[in-house]
This record gives C-alpha cells, structure tokens and sequence, in this order.
C-alpha cells in the first residue's frame, strides 16, 4: 500500500537569496581556497615527516628541505634560470614554427576539399607515429644544434593544432558560410571574417594539447645532444645522481606549464573576448 | 525577361537527393518579380520557399529551369538576404555584422559605420552597439540580422520570415519601418512569411504555395491603397476578403503537409 498520500492544495514556496545564504556561500569559497592551498603544504609537511622519520629512502625520494637546500644555491647562481629560459625559449620557437603552419594547412583542409583529400591520408597516416621515434632523423637531418630540438617540438604541436583547426573550420555553421557568401566576400574575406574566427575556440584547443607534448618533448629532445636546459639537467643530475636536483628541473617544469597554461589563457581571452563564458 | 521584370524563374525546379530518397522541393514555378515591386509568399511549412529565395540569392542552384535577375546599377550589390534562423556572426560585434555586406564591397570605414549606426537606429539597437551577440536577446539578433540586409543597399532585398522570431510589439513596430523604408526606396522586395496579416499589410502581391512538392497554387492582387498601416486596413473590406480567400488557400495545403507527414 502506498503510504504517503497525496495532500491537495500544498503550497511550496521558493526561497529568496538571504542574506545568511550568500554570506554562509562566501564563506564556503574561502574554506575551499584555503583547503586547496593547504593540501600541497600538508603533503610536503607529510613528505618531509616521513623522511625524518627514516619511512622513506631519502637517496630515493629525498625531502622537501633537501631540495629547498639545492634550490636556494641553483637560483641564486642563476644556473637554474639560464637553463630554464634555454628550455622556454626552445619551446616558444618549436611552437611557432608548428602552430603557424598547423593553422593555415588546417584552416586550407578545412576549407578546399581537394586540399583535404589530398593531405589528409598523409595526415592519417603519420600523425600515429611517436614524435619521439622520429627524434633520431631528425638528429641525422638538422644536427646536434638548437634547430633540432626546435624541430621536434614544432612537429608535435603541428599535427595538434592542424588537425584541431580543420575541426574548428569544419564545425562551423554553414549559415554563417552562406552569409558570406551572399553578401559577396571574397576568398581571402572568407578567410578572415569566418573560417578563422570561427575556428579559433578549437585553434586554441589545439595549441593547448600542444603545450602539453611541447613539455613532453622539450625533456626528449634535451636527452641527447645538449649542453643546457631544463631536460638536460634532468638527464646530468640522473648521470651523477643527484636527485635533488633532479626534483628541482621537475619544479621548474611544472613551472613553465603553469606559465605556458596561463599565458595561453590570457592570449585566448583576448583574441576570443565573444566567447560566452 | 520585359523590362519591368527584375526577377524572373520560368519552369523552376529544385530536387534534394539524398542518399534514401529524394525530396522535390520546387516543381515548375513560374514567375516574376517586377521593378519596385514587394512581393510576399506564403505556404506551409516544407514548401519550399527558403529554397526559393536560396535559388534568388545564387546560395543554391536549381535542378531545372531558368533563373534570370536584371542587373540595373552595378555599384550595389545585386541581392541581399535575411535569412531565417540566427544568422548573426558570434565573433563581431553588433556594429560589425550591420557592416559586413558594406565592408566586403570596400565601403571606408567611416561611411560604414555611419550606415550601420542608422540602420542600428532604426531597429532601436544604437545602445548595443559594442555588444557581442550573446550578450543579446533572440528578437534582438534577428533585428541586426534585417539591419545587416538593409544596410548593405541591394537591388534586391529578400526575406525570410525577417520577424517570425519577434515579439508582436517589435513586429509592429518593425513591420511599419519596413513599409516606410520601402516606400522611400522602392526597392524590389520578395518577402516570406506565414502571417497572413502580414502579407496583406506589406504586399503588393501575395504568392500562395503549395504543400511538398512546392508549386504555385495562387497569385492574389493586393489592391489597397498605400501608405498601409495596419489598424486602419485590419477592419476593411478588401482586407477581410482577401484574409479569408488567402487562408481557404491555405489550410487546404496545411491539411495536405500534415497529411504528407501523418502517413511518412
Ligand atoms: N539541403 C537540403 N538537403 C535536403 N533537403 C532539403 C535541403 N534543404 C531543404 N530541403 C527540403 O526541401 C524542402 C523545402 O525546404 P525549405 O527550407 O525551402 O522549406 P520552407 O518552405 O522554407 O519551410 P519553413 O516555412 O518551415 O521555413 C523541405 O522538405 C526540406 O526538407
Ligand atoms: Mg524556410
């Protein structure tokens, strides 16, 4: 038997904001902000405990204080930032020399099917191929010198950004392409009032995987044959085993991400300012 | 093509093929539109009449048959489209998509603007100038969408259910402005809609079509005299003769779409 019965003429009443509930709301925030800023301290203050404690290997995991005590003379030497702007600026050309072409190859595939039926079987085919298995040839073809490395990073970046591009440029609403159109813009019109505005959002989707494997490849490509950057101190510190250091390039990688990430943001903001957030 | 004829479409028809099955939007439509003329069409929905004015605006090619348009002055542009759904472009301001059909012509900036800026005016938009589209209502966008046609200049304008997507209010409104437009620029108007109401106050002539596939089951005369506002033509004669004679018209075809649908 159902036992609840059905009441007639139940009036429900929708709350208003109050004030307590705004306020009780704020607080929640700050409780949140204060728990997200406290977890990474509580899991170093947990780190260090355990290797005063002997838990952990610290020739192994080494401690928070240790590599505090290896950062100060790395940073104040400027060894670490020297490295760490070799690293960015590596990463800055690889991304322009694959972003820009990744967007006009991606936005002309987009666009001209005969370009897309042309290229994309070659797309298809070589974008599956681990960057780093290529990292060799590219030894052999560019040498030991900084075009190298550029060059590995540029061909990550490139397959992400064209093929995020032509999406875009695909996924956009045909009414707008009719609109154009009809109201008689020309080739390079088109291009610039709708295949690229229109594409943008997914432009910046690519170019933000593409900061993730240009990260990726930067500790590859540093791997043989440099004599500076965030990936070669990785590499050095493992040859002399010293993991300190090792945890400091590490600190300094998270580092450039978050910069990068931030950055590219901040460019999306600006350059994408109508897009509904 | 006589002289008096702008547009012209002898023997016109369009047929979709799709993979299943193929859809005979228009079947033999002949007609003509002449200069200065405001033409209005009304049919069901299905029947085709967006695929019409696509056929017009040189958007889609017909299956068979002639489309001739009469090319009078060569420094506007020939035809201009206000299209059905939200058309407006996300990523330019509201001043920008009302410039656009000026801007791909090379008009200088300046002048654009201040085209824009009237035809902005008009529609009572001037405020939301620097806004982007979704910082804007549906009816709004669907105003820039008619002021981004009118501020191009065409020889030729051609709507597509311009206020279907308005409030009453702003229909009115609009529907007035059109008319005093209009009847400045005597521009050649071909002009779809379902309102019966509508049709009457703006039309010279009325188009009535027929359910899948689209033909032309009508041409009625609109005879009142102009300038046209719709509370004093609402009440006359002529006005309720030709509403009940347009809608005998109609609701047959609506019956038939519906029909067409029931038994797919
Ligand atoms: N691109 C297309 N591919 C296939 N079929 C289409 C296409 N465009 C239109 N049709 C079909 O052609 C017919 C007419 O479409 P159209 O859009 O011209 O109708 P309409 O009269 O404008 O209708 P409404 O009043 O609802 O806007 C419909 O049956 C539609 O399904
Ligand atoms: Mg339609």
């Amino acid at each position: 038997m159902n036992a609840v019965e059905e009441k007639p003429n139940r009036i429900i009443k929708r709350e208003e904001i109050s004030e307590g509930a705004s306020k009780s709301l704020q607080r929640r925030a700050f409780l949140f902000q204060i728990l997200s800023f406290l977890s990474p301290l509580l899991l170093l203050l947990l780190w260090e405990i355990l290797a005063r404690l002997n838990a952990i290997d610290v020739r192994l995991f080494s401690s928070p204080s240790r590599i505090f005590a290896a950062l100060v003379p790395l940073v104040s030497s400027g060894e670490l930032l020297y490295h760490t702007l070799v690293s960015a600026w590596r990463i800055l050309l690889g991304f322009i020399v694959g972003a820009v072409p990744g967007v006009l190859l991606g936005l002309s595939m987009g666009l001209f099917p005969p370009v897309k039926a042309l290229l994309q079987p070659l797309v298809a085919v070589t974008f599956p191929i681990p960057k780093l298995a290529v990292m060799p040839l590219i030894l052999i073809i560019f040498g030991l010198g900084e075009s190298s490395k550029v060059f590995t990073i540029a061909i990550g970046v490139f397959y992400l950004v064209l093929i995020n591009t032509m999406a875009g440029v695909l996924n956009i609403d045909t009414i707008y392409m009719d609109v154009a159109r009809s109201f008689g813009a020309s080739r390079v019109q088109f291009y610039t009032t709708v295949a690229l505005p229109g594409a943008l959002p997914m432009i910046f989707a690519g170019l933000k995987l593409g900061m993730g494997t240009a990260l990726l490849l930067i500790v590859a490509a540093e791997l043989s044959a440099a004599r500076a950057g965030v990936g070669w101190m990785i590499w050095r510190a493992y040859d002399m085993f010293d993991i300190e250091k090792m945890f400091c390039a590490l600190i300094v990688l998270a580092f450039l991400g978050y910069i990068f990430s931030y950055v590219l943001d901040f460019v999306e903001k600006v350059v994408i300012p109508w897009k509904n957030r | 093509m006589n002289t008096t004829e702008v547009i012209r479409a002898e023997n016109l028809t369009k047929i979709f093929k799709t993979r299943e099955s193929e859809i005979v939007a228009l079947k033999n439509i002949n007609l003509s539109v002449k200069d200065g003329e405001f033409l209005c069409i009304v049919g069901p929905s299905g029947c085709g009449k967006t695929t019409l004015l696509r056929i017009f605006a040189g958007l889609e090619k017909q299956t068979l048959g002639k489309v001739y348009l009469r090319v009078k002055n060569t420094e506007k542009p020939l035809t201009a489209m206000v299209f059905q759904g939200d058309s407006v472009f996300p990523w330019m301001k509201v001043t920008e998509n009302v410039e656009y059909g000026l801007r791909m012509r090379g008009v200088p900036t300046r002048e654009r603007r201040e085209i824009a800026l009237k035809y902005l005016k008009l529609m009572g938009l001037e405020k939301f100038a620097g806004y982007y589209p979704h910082q804007l209502s549906g009816g709004m966008k669907q105003r820039i969408n008619v002021a981004r046609a009118f501020a191009s200049d065409p020889e030729i304008l051609l709507m597509d259910e311009p206020f279907g997507a308005l409030d009453e209010q702003n229909r009115l409104i609009l529907q007035q402005e059109l008319l005093r437009i209009w009847e400045g620029s005597g521009k050649t108007t071909v002009f779809i809609t379902h309102s019966i109401d509508e049709a009457l106050l703006l039309g010279d002539r009325i188009i009535v079509m027929t359910a899948q596939p689209g033909r032309i089951k009508a041409i009625l005369e609109v005879g009142m005299a102009r300038p046209r506002d719709m509370l004093s033509i609402k009440s006359s004669p002529p006005f309720v003769q030709l509403y009940r004679e347009i809608w005998e018209l109609l609701r047959e075809e609506v019956l038939k779409a519906r029909d067409i649908k029931l038994k797919k």
